[in-house]
């Protein structure tokens, strides 16, 4: 099958005064129809850059590089603005952290609304708000034709979201990007509208990259997980034989630091991963995560560590073997 | 554990909002009658989703704002009789966002002896001296203290907001979601020095979080709030593995542990969170609630306590 989207190589530099910034380093990944595929990690990690520089919209100084980038089978790596433009927003859509900052203040969600589908489709403002009508319902708000007129301001945070998504879906795109969807959410809100897109999925067969630094929101929903750190993929797999035995030193520390009610003695010390993120600035040699790993060794700061593949989707950038990564994770008690 | 260092008695505190355009102005109550007690030593948990009035509620317990009517008693004297300044010097804030609740023209050095210098307490020795121990004490190198906070990490501008609130040695330390603006790896070591430095200072926490599992970790007892009222208290223990009341139900359901194999949960609530100005009639829970019944829609459930916890639902009145 060929997937929706599958990246190679990517890398995203940015030049500074006090040198070349690489927020993203060699990214590699794709995603299937009906699939939901996870980025984690935390902030600085150049996860939302990952999407935007396969949105094609990276703020203009920033250099792109990919040893491929193909969207439907279709090569969009030397994509012309103009091509992506087609693009975006009909098959390839995203969904942003805080709806009220992504949204027009002064447009009618009406007119927020059908403007992707008169700008893509050449339909009519009738049909556009046909198809408006259609999928708020479809997102679970309620009097739809009448909240067409209102403003962003008029709903509540969770509708926002709902808002968002429906506008995402407007083109019926293949491919959602969703950067933190749920973030400014409340709890309850959160689990509603994850659950919202999963049913959507299932109904449209989109593929998602959905974006998170939330561990628990990644367990729930993702099928395949990449774990970044300091702008590489550390740790793909899948999302239950990652979350179950985690590999890479990171992953591990990332899942330590988390309390689990019912799995973490109450007062108890959490893991905590000590030292801050590098800023992935000039020429980098060695691991990146070797100042902060507690197995670190000499090696590590020496070559390059490339992706070690242990099975069929399922690799973890280390310089450990297998079996010690695993013997970490078990003497490390996990949650 | 002694007797309660602070202890709330049926505190109001009323808004007034404009209510629209061309509608007038109308009463906004954020809390609605709030009986709370913290031991000394004690961690209460504060949770509730944005909007049910928690951060007013510290608001008021911090002296920032008055409250409309009930009364707040500190280690037994009431809050109003001892005056703002007596106590600011036991009860301090640690805010959420140490972007911007810090002084960004200000040293850290600074930061941390403000209150000292705003109580007149000592002198530019007893200062330095002093704020270099607290730079100790939270984990900050004391090289520090010349910078700015633009200069530090979200983790590091944590710790001078720790520091500065613990430099009064104060009793009670209110913390408003303190780790929610921080990256996972920083939010267990500042859980972990809070936890601390509880027991090295013998504080009193009021943990105020929307995050279930912070609260599991570290409070000993938990309320949960909901528009303005706390609809259900208890011992951390109980309140997790029995919780009672509908919505602390769904709250927990709502927890996304990372156990991939459980998928997402099933909250049963409706999507609304109702409008406070406008709250429903009868208990303000029912239009959300799985469980509810005709008494719910008319009528306001009295908190029934029971074996040292407290509930506010319909189903769990004794029957008469």
């Amino acid at each position: 099958m060929i997937p929706v989207l599958d990246v190679k190589g990517l890398h995203v530099d940015i030049p500074l005064a006090a040198g070349v910034l690489h927020p993203v380093r060699d990214v590699s990944f794709s995603v299937q129809r009906g699939e939901t595929y996870c980025l984690v990690g935390e902030s600085g990690c150049g996860k939302s850059l990952t999407a935007l520089a396969i949105m094609g919209l990276l703020p203009q100084r920033a250099l792109r590089q990919a040893a491929g980038l193909t969207f439907e089978g279709k090569d969009i790596s030397t994509a012309k603005e103009r091509e992506m433009s087609d693009i975006r927003g009909q098959k390839m859509s995203m969904i942003f952290q805080e709806p009220m900052t992504s949204l027009n203040p002064s447009y009618t969600i009406g007119n927020q609304l059908e403007e992707a589908l008169v700008r893509h489709k050449r339909v009519s403002r009738r049909e556009a708000r046909e198809r408006a009508v259609f999928l708020l319902d479809k997102v679970g708000i309620t009097a739809a034709a009448s909240r067409l007129k209102q403003y962003p301001h008029q709903l509540s945070g969770g509708l926002r979201q709902r808002m968002m998504i429906a506008m995402a879906l407007m083109c019926g795109p293949s491919l959602i990007i969703a950067d933190e969807p749920t973030t400014a959410l409340d709890v309850t809100i959160q689990a509603q509208i994850l659950a919202l897109l999963a049913s959507l999925q299932l109904e449209f067969e989109m593929g998602i990259i959905l974006i998170t630094h939330d561990l628990g929101i990644v367990a729930r929903v993702a099928d395949r997980v990449a774990v970044m750190y300091c702008g590489q993929v550390v740790e793909t797999g899948e999302v239950t034989e990652l979350f179950e035995n985690p590999l890479h030193p990171y992953t591990q520390g990332l899942l330590a630091c988390i309390p689990v009610p019912g799995r973490t003695r109450r007062g108890d010390h959490l893991g905590s991963i000590p030292g801050l993120v590098p800023t992935p600035i000039g020429d980098l040699t060695g691991c990146t995560f070797r100042n902060r790993c507690q197995y670190a060794f000499a090696g590590c700061a020496d070559e390059d560590v490339q992706p070690r593949e242990i099975s069929q989707g399922r690799a973890y950038r280390c310089l450990l073997s297998p079996d010690a990564c695993a013997q970490n994770a078990s003497r490390r008690q996990l949650p | 554990m002694s007797g309660p260092i602070i202890e709330t008695q049926a505190v109001v505190k009323i808004y007034t909002v404009s209510a629209g355009a061309f509608r007038g102005k109308r009463p906004l109550k954020a809390v609605n009658g709030v009986s709370i007690k913290v031991d000394k030593g004690g961690v209460l948990g504060l949770v509730g989703e944005s909007g049910c009035g928690k951060s007013t509620l510290a608001r008021i317990l911090l002296g920032l704002e008055p409250a409309t009517s009930g009364q707040v008693w500190l280690d037994g004297k009431s809050v109003s009789q001892v005056g703002r300044r007596q106590v600011a010097r036991r009860i301090q804030p640690i805010f959420q966002d140490p972007y911007s609740s810090l002084n960004p023209r200000k040293s850290v050095g600074s930061i941390i002896s403000l209150p000292l210098r705003v109580h007149r307490i000592g002198d530019s020795t007893y200062w330095n001296r002093q704020v270099e121990e607290m730079m100790d004490v939270v984990g900050l190198r004391r090289r520090l203290r010349r910078n700015f906070p633009n200069q530090l990490s979200g983790g590091q501008r944590q710790r001078v907001a720790i520091a500065r609130a613990l430099i009064m040695r104060p009793d009670v330390v209110i913390c408003d979601e303190p780790t929610s603006s921080l990256d996972v790896s920083v939010q267990a070591q500042i859980l972990n020095l809070l936890m601390d430095l509880r027991r090295e200072f013998g504080l009193t926490y009021i943990l105020i979080t929307h995050d279930l599992a912070v609260v599991e970790h570290l409070a000993s007892r938990v309320a949960v709030m909901y528009l303005g009222r706390i609809v259900e208290e208890a011992a951390t223990e109980d309140l997790f593995h029995r919780p009672r009341h509908p919505y602390t139900q769904a709250l927990l359901t709502s927890v996304l542990t990372p156990e991939p194999r459980l998928g997402l949960p099933e909250t049963h609530l409706g999507i609304a969170y109702p409008n406070p100005i406008d709250p429903p009639p009868g208990c303000t829970f029912h239009p959300r609630c799985p469980k509810a019944t005709e008494i719910c829609q008319t009528t306001a459930p009295d908190p029934v306590i029971e074996d040292g916890r407290l509930a506010e639902c319909h189903l769990h009145e004794p029957l008469t």
